[in-house]
């Protein structure tokens, strides 16, 4: 690699040829202030907050886009640098709201850290400029708050870049100039999937999850209410984090002993039904390799990818398997098997979801989901709200002992566990299916071809003498090139994992902020490191599982499964529906 | 061939359409052909003659008399004395100066300050010739240039000769030409662009309309020759939507270029093969920054990308990119056949050529001007321009359109080019040259400079997305009578900051008004701070004061 020598504040540091100043800089040992740049993210270099001299140069010169080139001379901290930062950073808070009580990022906000860390103190212009804009709460998963946009543009890259949906755009020009679903409608009347990658990189409260937490309260401090929850399998390695945990810890009994604290009747876990996804998935796939079924079968445990699909592929829905998500499983299973086994009345069970994702708010809505006659789900709340329920209830998270999950939902194996990260169903799937094909046991459960955080990943298993192709993907972006492929007719795969955020659940648009790429890969390390463990690794081998079927479900793809475990799409639109105002 | 005894040249620029010129032209020929005189006399639409408010405009030859302000009842007058009876009807020919209250009889295209002053090699064509012909173009040394290069030159040489003209691109910045192409020239790629920025936005400007409608031949061989310079083989023309006749003339001289083999493949058999195509603008002024503009090409949102990479490099599609203003592509053709020592002849030493101006604001001639570089600001004021209307003083003058910075009367005798100008905080900029008379109140001037940017931001960064409404803001109170010491103080700041830290030129030079006013006229505008508008222009002051 060519190096090239630039001087930063008087230190000469050496960096690879192409480096951005802010990369030298960090070199030196300066963190140059940034607002608008997110490490994941393509530059714009809009904010003009991280500006620096570079001597030679007419203007200042943004540090997030500006490569080094040798023997150039920085300066990050003169009098009109600090000048132009601390101006730049007046003019986006002049058009701020300036409640911050009145936030869901309080504390948590880029913009008012950044005031803090420049020395902004005073407003010296007028009243707001740009026009008072109104809320958007039409989304069953997310709210779009314009007015508190500083027009960073991330939502904008993470939305149109990564995840490849372009729900929302800039609109408009000047001080007038918006981040707007597309047309101006509602975000619930565009191909938004509410996947809420947005929400991760919102610098400030300008998107974020529609609150479930005062309806929780409410069930919990109700007391005809019998509460349960279940925990998805991500939350486990990246709660800790709300509490300033460092990102990659395993903090199951934790979580488990919080989630009892807050006052949950039991305490269960997504993982249970994540192996009986497991064993409906896999004997639909074995039916469809079997029976000539339409392949290539995609898995359907993410909603924001299910959503992806009816808008963008709508053609191609019976690609989809027919299993409901874990989440949605959970719920169907407390209100029936689990009332009946408890002695309570469905209409007094109260199914609470703790997911690392806002797409679950938007699933769990679904006409579909109430196949007991009640809702499968009544609330779901991301990460970051469970976070914020513990922090109310003055819960002191690090401190808490470890504790067991309740019975029989809290009977799991590594297979659940591995959910949580991208290639994770394929790998449960592939220990199952292998097992149940061949009648022979696995001489290694780790698929490790499957995992880490790569956009696409493919494998071949040999199903004794019956080859398998499978491709699992990460983020709708490499979503979408399957799907191309897959309408190109240039896909040989039988079985495809698919789930909507990049690194898989770990990712979730519901986690704690800041979710990166170097974050997630601590996340999947951590669930890797759950999942091996655990006594079981398979789904198969649940106990519970197998109880399940002898009490309740009778077989898999059996009447009952079909009942409440299975379920149907929509094809969706992927124009703009309705115009407003 | 015919021979005609005269040729009446009907100024067909859109100021002068939109005054009924195509009336006029229409009542010439009816007329003429009543006199059954239409296979002696012939009636020609042209390009822009120049002094736009004085239109609709016409010039009649082998005479060179100019009529201006023509009503169509004047059309019988002309055609019966002046075409059929030989005598030059004095009341209508165009008088230099609004003022003056002498007629002039003289042929204006001779003597006349207006003219005499002016050097036209942009405007070569302009006025002289039907612009729809395309023979009228090539009989005119027209296409000859583009002929050498391919025949005569290599690539490198013709870049060669282009850098060693010193020719600077005349759309604002003022970059080399040569170097420009120099780049794009030495970048590896399959594919490459010309694009011809004809997005002209500048308040004020409109050379580039009154260019393209009149010798838009000159463009496309500019356009070619460029072409052959860097390697590429594609052309796109980015002009203003609004500019309808632009469009329309610029569309029809690329079929003629391509049905004459001019554009097309294997262009004189040299293998060189060059194709140019059109796009429109949809009224964004932002999109006349060179890498918004190829967002839009693109078909995305008009905002600047990032540099670098710079479009030279990684442009339109990614692949190098020369984009080039109207007025440097014209100036291609004439450098090619004269020569860079003649080019570099004209003007001054460091910004060689002539530049092509629009004069508007309080000025006797207003239109288009094409002038040596380095010609002096009061020469342009006082002896191209005609002077200040009404015996009214000079203020200051705003060069470069809106972004241009202000100059007052201690610089009338400053040479305008590009060094100069930019050493005082101007520039040269699009060539619009606003001149304001001392009636007009400082601050309420540079509020409507203001407005125009807070309309025009594109939005995309902080500083001038923001910067612009609280400038406006802050004049807005000034002019209110509510401004405090530490306003102007704030302005000066923000306005620095735009400067230095805005993503792109627009934001960057929205202030630069506001600066050198702050700079010239610091009495006037700190006068309102005390409640007073000394040119009582600002209302709500004026009342304030008399109350006192």
């Amino acid at each position: 690699m060519e190096m090239v020598k630039v001087t930063v504040d008087g230190q000469t540091v050496e960096v690879p040829k192409g480096s951005t100043i802010l990369a030298a800089a960090k070199k030196a040992g300066i963190k140059i202030p940034t607002l608008c740049h997110h490490e994941d993210l393509n530059v714009n270099a809009m904010c003009r907050i991280c500006v620096v001299e570079v001597v030679g140069a007419r203007t200042l010169q943004a540090a997030c886009s500006q490569p080094v080139s040798d023997g150039m001379v920085i300066i990050t901290n003169s009098p009109a640098v600090r000048q132009a930062r601390k101006m730049n950073l007046e003019l986006l808070l002049s058009n701020h709201p300036q409640d911050c009580l009145n936030c869901v990022r309080n504390q948590r906000c880029e913009l008012q850290t950044l005031a803090d860390q420049l020395g902004v103190q005073q407003q010296r212009f007028g009243t707001k400029t740009r026009p008072e804009y109104p809320k958007d709460d039409s989304a069953a998963a997310l709210v779009r708050d314009p007015d508190k946009c500083i027009l960073c543009r991330r939502c904008v890259e993470v939305c149109h870049d990564v995840q490849s949906v372009g729900a929302i755009a800039p609109a408009n020009r000047g001080i007038k100039t918006q981040i707007l679903p597309a047309g101006g409608v509602d975000l619930n009347n565009v191909a938004c999937v509410q996947c809420g990658q947005c929400t991760l990189v919102c610098p400030v409260g300008a998107l974020y999850e529609q609150d479930h937490t005062e309806r929780v309260w409410a069930a919990l401090a109700d007391p005809e209410k019998h509460v349960v929850v279940q925990t998805a399998p991500a939350i486990r390695v990246s709660i800790g984090e709300e509490f300033g945990m460092e990102p990659g810890q395993v903090t199951t009994g934790q979580l488990v002993a919080a989630l009892r604290r807050l006052g949950f009747d039991r305490v269960f876990d997504t993982d249970f039904t994540a192996d009986l996804t497991i064993i409906e998935e896999g004997h639909e796939l074995i039916d469809r390799l079997n029976n000539g079924g339409v392949l290539p079968m995609i898995t359907s445990c993410s909603p924001g990818w299910i959503k992806f699909i009816e808008h963008f592929y709508p053609e191609y829905l019976d690609h989809l398997s027919t299993c409901k998500s874990p989440q949605q499983m959970f719920g169907a299973l407390a209100k029936t098997y689990y009332a009946e086994k408890a002695g309570l009345d469905p209409k007094d069970i109260y199914v609470v979801s703790i997911m690392p994702c806002t797409a679950k708010k938007f699933e769990c809505g679904r006409p579909e989901m109430s196949s007991t006659g009640y809702p499968d789900v009544d609330a779901v709340l991301t990460t970051r709200e469970l976070g914020k329920m513990l922090r109310q209830a003055g819960i002191v998270f690090s401190e808490l002992p470890e504790e067991q999950y309740d019975e029989p939902f809290g009977i799991t194996t590594g297979a659940g566990v591995i959910f949580g990260a991208s290639g994770g169903v394929m790998e449960a799937a592939l220990r199952t299916v292998y097992e149940v094909v061949t009648n022979e046991t696995l001489p290694s459960v780790d698929f490790t071809a499957v995992r880490g955080i790569e956009g696409i990943k493919e494998a071949e298993v040999d199903l004794k003498g019956t080859k398998v192709k499978v491709a699992v993907a990460n983020g709708l972006g490499n979503a979408r090139k399957l799907m191309d492929l897959i309408k190109e007719g240039k896909a040989d795969y039988q079985f495809i994992e698919i789930m909507c955020c990049p690194g898989g659940c770990i990712g979730g648009g519901g986690q704690p902020i800041p979710t990166t790429n170097e974050i997630r890969k601590k996340r999947i390390e951590a669930i890797y490191e759950a999942d091996a463990d655990l006594p079981l690794r398979k789904s198969h081998e649940n106990p519970a599982v197998k109880t399940l079927y002898e009490e309740f479900l009778d077989k898999p793809l059996g009447e009952k499964s079909h009942q409440l475990l299975h379920t149907h799409y929509t094809k969706r639109n992927k124009y703009p529906q309705k115009s407003v105002g | 061939m015919a021979i005609y005894r005269s040729h009446v040249l009907v100024c067909g620029g859109t100021p002068c359409l939109l005054k009924g010129a195509r009336t006029i032209r229409n009542l010439f020929q009816q007329e003429i052909n009543r006199y059954q005189m239409a296979d002696e006399i012939r009636v020609v639409e042209t390009g822009c003659l120049g002094p736009c408010d004085e239109g609709p405009v016409v010039i009649i030859y082998p005479e060179g008399v100019m009529y201006s302000r023509l009503q169509p009842t004047d059309i019988p007058k002309i055609v019966e004395h002046h075409l059929y009876k030989g005598r030059v009807v004095e009341e209508l020919v165009y008088r230099e100066r609004k003022d003056s209250k002498e007629i002039s009889s003289k042929v204006p295209l001779e003597g006349e300050k207006y003219l005499d002053r002016q050097k036209r090699v942009v405007l070569r064509n302009c006025g002289r010739i039907n612009p729809d012909l395309i023979e009228e173009y090539i009989a005119n040394h027209g296409y000859e240039a583009l002929g050498k290069v391919l025949t005569e030159l290599r690539p490198e040489q013709v870049v060669e000769i282009v850098t060693a003209s010193k020719l600077q691109g005349r759309g604002g910045a003022g970059f080399p030409t040569g170097l420009k192409w120099s780049f794009t020239a030495k970048t590896q790629a399959d594919r490459k662009y010309i694009v011809c920025n004809a997005d002209e936005g500048e308040p004020g400007t409109f050379k580039d309309r009154l260019i393209m409608e009149g010798d838009p031949h000159s463009i496309i061989e500019g356009m070619a020759i460029a072409g052959y310079a860097v390697g590429a083989e594609e052309g796109i023309i980015y002009i203003r939507g609004e500019y309808h006749l632009s469009i329309e003339r610029m569309a029809r001289a690329i079929r003629q270029a391509n049905e004459h083999g001019l554009l097309g493949k294997n262009i004189f058999g040299s293998g060189f093969s060059f194709q140019i195509e059109i796009r429109s603008g949809a009224g964004a002024y932002i999109c006349g920054e060179e890498t918004a503009l190829i967002e839009s090409i693109e078909g995305s949102r008009g905002e600047p990308r990032v540099k670098p990479p710079y479009p030279g490099v990684a442009g339109l599609w990614g692949k190098p990119t020369v984009v080039n203003n109207v007025e440097t592509l014209a100036n291609i053709a004439p450098i090619i056949l004269n020569g860079p020592e003649w080019f570099r002849s004209i003007g001054t030493e460091s910004s060689p050529g002539t530049k092509v101006f629009t004069m508007l604001g309080d000025i006797n001639n207003q239109g288009l001007i094409e002038v040596p570089m380095g010609i002096t600001l009061r020469e342009i004021v006082y002896e191209v321009g005609g002077g200040i209307p009404g015996g009214k003083g000079f203020k200051m003058a705003q060069t470069g359109g809106t972004s241009g910075g202000c100059l007052p009367m201690e610089f009338l005798d400053m040479p305008m080019d590009y060094d100069t100008l930019s050493k005082v905080g101007s520039a040269l900029g699009s060539g619009a040259m606003l001149i304001i008379d001392d009636t007009h109140c400082i601050v309420d001037v540079l509020k409507s400079f203001m407005k125009f940017f807070c309309h025009e931001s594109c939005g995309k960064c902080t500083p001038c997305r923001e910067g612009n409404t609280r400038l406006y803001e802050i004049l807005t109170a000034l002019s209110a009578g509510t401004a405090t010491k530490a306003h102007i103080q704030l302005m000066k700041d923000l306005a620095r900051t735009m400067q230095l830290t805005a993503l792109c030129g627009l934001g960057q030079s929205a202030p630069n008004s506001l600066i050198t006013c702050l700079r010239f006229f610091a009495d006037e505008i700190e006068a309102h701070l005390n409640g007073k508008c000394p040119t009582g222009v600002c209302k709500s002051l004026a009342t304030q004061f008399e109350a006192v």
